[in-house]
């Protein structure tokens, strides 16, 4: 291994941005599955629609609860009235679906053209008696995942402020924010009833009409490392308090996860460091494939961080944690949590870089060879075919991986080109490319 | 504004990328936000490239909105030239820089300064033409700047060859079967004696260009990319073209009949007893014409059918259906709306009626009031078939991973009349079967094939649980739920709570 001077601090770099990721619009393919009243109407081109067509596959053909509002020339040149068309396209929606809301995603075009959606929002709002809420996600300002950090950010707005239950009102509670598949979220819920805690919501709740309640009394805490919005808009537009802690990803991520909020909420957990070495110990098959392994996140949806510190847990080298955008300060906790784990092992430590340059990084991956590539799909096969292993990283946003009860989830992803590899190495087709 | 769920054509920057990175040595630079280099997923998944696809944004981000985008792009193009060295890098402007307005050419032309390889602006408007106008344009821009080019350099020969020849025009990336057909058509012309000159844009080299003059004609397979190229070779160089799909055997023949009329026009010496060679393929080494003889075929006679997808892909099969097999052709059409005369003329005495139209929505409602026996469509119309219990075979793009084949799957020539045979037979028998299965109630194995062996278990589930049980997608549901008994049996527990369920899941991994 070249390059392998051992670093005691974790080093920050930045590059020139040139690297693949999905547009951040694509958070509506989970999101209108979660939220199930809601319907997301996603202003934009051709362009748009076209990806998300392709990224979501069959996903097109179940009736979903999205559609594109296509912008064509008259929209662009302002020759025809934004207000009126999308009053006629909520109408249609309306007549149709009949959503507890209609959530608008802002594109790029949108931006450019400086269409004002959220002061057209509200009024359109009072018209057709159906909520409407505006996030910006586009490719301009953001990556991926944090498409959801946007629309969340603007669901904070729509969250009533007190609860029926007025008894309740001195007593804080506990809302988790980030959107988790339902049975990852009882999953995290029935963690923190084991310690005592009781999580009074989540946002996003699995329908628009049950937003969970926040206010001043209420300790928010993100289960997601691409939230650094939702976590702004939470502090400062709902004065809620935020929990800083690493993400419950990984049993040891899922520990440090409850202990922080059990410690906020002053309760002394039981049998947590029990429960985190049996997961563990459930572990050791597929942590024996990956141990002494090296690894390779070229970066694309903002959880690297996270999965990287999980691994170096489970043993492997990280040479390289790319990332799209980190918010030093919403992953402290994490950043921390990761600097410790490589001190505990005596590993160096990764090189984080920022909006990384993916010509660069290919040359990186030649020189170090990991043996695994964390990628986006235009690079996996390209690399297979040079004889790097890759994982698609886009699996990670889709797989369930939080919680002690997931952790194998992870690990089975990670390794699954080892498995596949193991059973092919000895056939002599490694490098399938002519050099 | 139109509210949209899926497309059939994609925009236009798609087809100017296909184009550009069929060539080999030729890169394209988008100027792009983030996120919008979902090509090269395309390519890299669909087509299993082993290459990185050469393809790379210049980002266009909030600095850019501020700035302008000009320091940035022809950094990103003088960059690309000197890690690559590409022969070409072509500018591709994408509905953001539509709107935008930014001076482009301008930025090819400082770029073109710096660089060794040849700069050029693709000349496509996001808001006027689709992915296979776009496609087209390119794709004469590039021969057309080529050609120019040597032209000035003195390094133009016009010379044809000795011996027939052709270039083929239009064979590209992500195209429907394009690499299988593209091996069928040189089998074609080399049965013919003719020689392949050039085939453009897939594997072509821009280099080589200038040496299209040289054949003797242009074979253009698909209607949608390629004509414009032609066209202009037959004004600058008066090179003839062909433009008849060699698709199903009739026009298979047509195409040659005109192949062998160009090439006399040249060299009325030739003689290639072209007669008995189409007769030969047609009726003994195609299967086909055998095919719609036999009583197999018989029991189609009449059927309907309903035929949707491009241009080329839908004329063809409508004549193949109608004419070589005696199926009713309810209704065919095309998304191609640029395209909809022409559609009209061929398939007229071919169909009852025709749609064009490219929104899906239409299709399906027509597919659902004529309830045909068979479709023959694109990925959607499957999916549409799919819903109505009708069975669909894919004969255009768009089109998803299964569509592109390891195995030598053309449609076009004597080999895809076979494929095209076979395609439309199991579309119908898998129909008659289904039909068939409905009347006697099913398979009478049902029973035998579940796995399940907790029928009776004397496990109690808890509301919550057996909901979790519900969400768990069907396919391993039976699994999940056998494994979590067998937990519960190991630990004596009687209830089955959530609790127990994850519990289970951590234990076996499961």
């Amino acid at each position: 291994m070249k390059n392998s001077k051992i670093t005691n601090t974790l080093t920050f770099d930045c590059e020139t941005g040139n690297y693949h990721t999905f547009c951040p619009i694509s958070c509506v393919a989970w999101l209108y599955q979660k939220i199930e009243d809601s319907f997301f109407l996603v202003i934009g081109t051709k362009t748009c629609g076209y990806f998300l067509q392709n990224a979501l596959g069959v996903m097109i053909f179940a009736e979903p609860r999205y559609a594109m509002a296509e912008l064509e020339e008259p929209d662009i040149s302002a020759q025809l009235n934004d207000y009126k068309e999308l009053k006629r396209l909520c109408l249609q929606i309306k007549h149709d679906r009949n959503p507890s809301v209609i959530v608008w995603i802002g594109t790029c075009t949108t931006e450019i053209i400086k269409m004002d959606l959220e002061g057209m929002a509200p009024k359109l709002e009072a018209e057709i008696q159906t909520p409407i809420v505006v996030a910006r996600a586009n490719g301009l300002d953001y990556a991926f995942t944090q498409g959801e950090d946007t629309v969340l950010s603007a669901m904070v707005q729509r969250c009533p402020t007190s609860s029926i239950n007025e008894k309740q009102e001195q007593k804080s509670s506990l809302v988790l924010f980030g959107s988790l598949p339902t049975n990852v979220a009882t999953q995290l819920n029935l963690e923190l009833e084991r310690c005592g805690i009781q999580v009074s919501g989540w946002l996003p709740s699995q329908r628009y009409v049950d937003l969970p309640v926040l206010n001043e009394t209420v300790y928010v805490c993100g289960v997601n490392p691409f939230l650094s919005r939702t976590a702004t808009t939470l502090m400062r537009r709902r004065k809620c308090k935020l929990i800083s802690a690493p993400f419950p990803i990984g049993p040891d991520g899922t520990r440090a996860w409850l202990e922080k909020i059990c410690d906020v909420f002053g309760v002394k957990p039981i049998g947590l460091v029990e429960r985190e070495n049996q997961i563990w110990e459930s572990l050791q098959d597929y942590i024996a494939l990956v141990r002494g392994k090296s690894v390779f996140f070229m970066g694309d949806n903002l959880l690297e961080i996270s999965l990287a510190r999980f691994l170096v847990r489970c043993g492997m080298i990280v040479y390289e944690i790319g990332i799209p955008y980190l918010d030093k300060r919403f992953q402290a906790a994490e950043l921390d949590f990761l600097e410790k784990t490589c001190h505990q092992l005596n590993v160096s430590m990764p090189r984080i870089v920022e909006k990384p340059d993916n010509y660069n990084q290919v040359q990186r991956i030649r020189e170090l060879q990991p043996d695994l590539a964390i990628t986006g799909m235009a690079h996996a096969n390209p690399l297979e075919a040079r004889g790097i292993n890759t994982k698609w990283s886009v699996e990670f946003t889709f797989a369930q991986i939080h919680g002690f009860t997931n952790a194998r989830d992870i690990l089975e992803l990670v390794t699954r080109p080892l498995r596949r590899n193991q059973a092919l190495q000895n056939l002599g087709w490694n490098q399938l490319v002519k050099s | 504004m139109k509210l949209a769920y899926w497309m059939y054509a994609g925009p236009a920057h798609i087809g100017t990328l296909r184009v550009a990175s069929s060539f080999k040595n030729v890169h394209a630079i988008m100027h792009a936000p983030l996120g919008d280099d979902y090509f090269n997923v395309m390519r890299s998944m669909l087509e299993r490239e082993r290459d990185f696809t050469p393809v790379t944004a210049s980002i266009v981000d909030r600095h850019v909105l501020a700035r302008g985008s000009q320091e940035r792009v022809v950094e990103n193009i003088t960059r690309k030239d000197k890690e690559e060295n590409p022969d070409l890098i072509i500018l591709t402007p994408t509905c953001t820089s539509s709107i935008l307005q930014e001076d482009l050419q301008n930025f090819v032309n400082r770029a073109s300064l710096d660089s060794k390889s040849d700069v050029i602006l693709a000349d496509v408007n996001h808001y006027r033409v689709n992915e296979l106008q776009a496609s087209d344009r390119t794709l004469e821009q590039i021969v057309r700047f080529y050609l120019e080019k040597a032209k000035l350099k003195n390094e133009l020969n016009i010379q044809k060859t000795d011996k027939p020849s052709a270039n083929i025009i239009g064979i590209f990336t992500l195209g429907f079967h394009n690499q299988h057909d593209c091996r069928e058509l040189k089998r074609l012309l080399t049965d013919l004696g003719i020689t392949i000159n050039e085939i453009l844009p897939e594997g072509g080299s821009v280099t080589n260009i200038k040496k299209l003059p040289n054949a003797w004609f242009n074979l253009i397979p698909y209607r949608e990319v390629g004509l414009m190229t032609a066209k202009y070779l037959q004004t600058e160089f008066d090179m003839p073209y062909v433009a008849v799909t060699p698709m199903g055997l009739l026009e298979t023949e047509n195409c040659i009949r005109e192949i062998i009329t160009v090439i006399k026009n040249y060299e009325p010496s030739y003689d290639f007893d072209f007669e008995s060679y189409i007769d030969t393929q047609t009726r003994f080494i195609s299967q086909a014409a055998w095919f719609s003889r036999s009583i197999d075929c018989q029991n189609l006679t009449g059927k309907k059918a309903v035929v949707f997808g491009d241009a080329t892909h839908a004329v063809s099969m409508t004549k193949i259906l109608s004419r070589e097999m005696g199926i009713r052709v309810s209704c065919s059409g095309t998304y191609c709306k640029h395209d909809a005369d022409w559609f009209r003329e061929q398939v007229d005495g071919f169909c009852d009626e025709v749609l064009i139209t490219d929104d899906h929505t239409q299709v399906a409602d027509m597919i659902a009031r004529i309830e045909p026996a068979a479709i023959f469509g694109t990925q959607m119309e499957r999916h549409i078939g799919k819903r109505l219990d009708i069975p669909c075979g894919v004969i255009s793009a768009p089109v998803h991973i299964q569509n592109f084949p390891l195995g030598f799957r053309p449609f076009l020539g004597y080999e895809g009349t076979n494929q095209i045979s076979d395609l439309v037979y199991n579309s119908f028998t898998l129909g008659m079967e289904d039909h068939l299965l409905e009347i006697f109630g099913g398979h009478d194995t049902k029973e035998v094939i579940t796995k399940s062996l907790s029928t009776d278990s004397d496990f109690e589930w808890s509301p919550e649980a057996l909901s979790e049980l519900q969400r768990i997608p069907g396919f391993v549901r039976g699994k999940i739920k056998r494994n979590t008994e067998k937990f519960a049996r190991e630990q004596n527990i009687k209830t089955i709570t959530l609790e127990v369920m994850f519990a289970a899941k951590e234990a076996v991994g499961a």
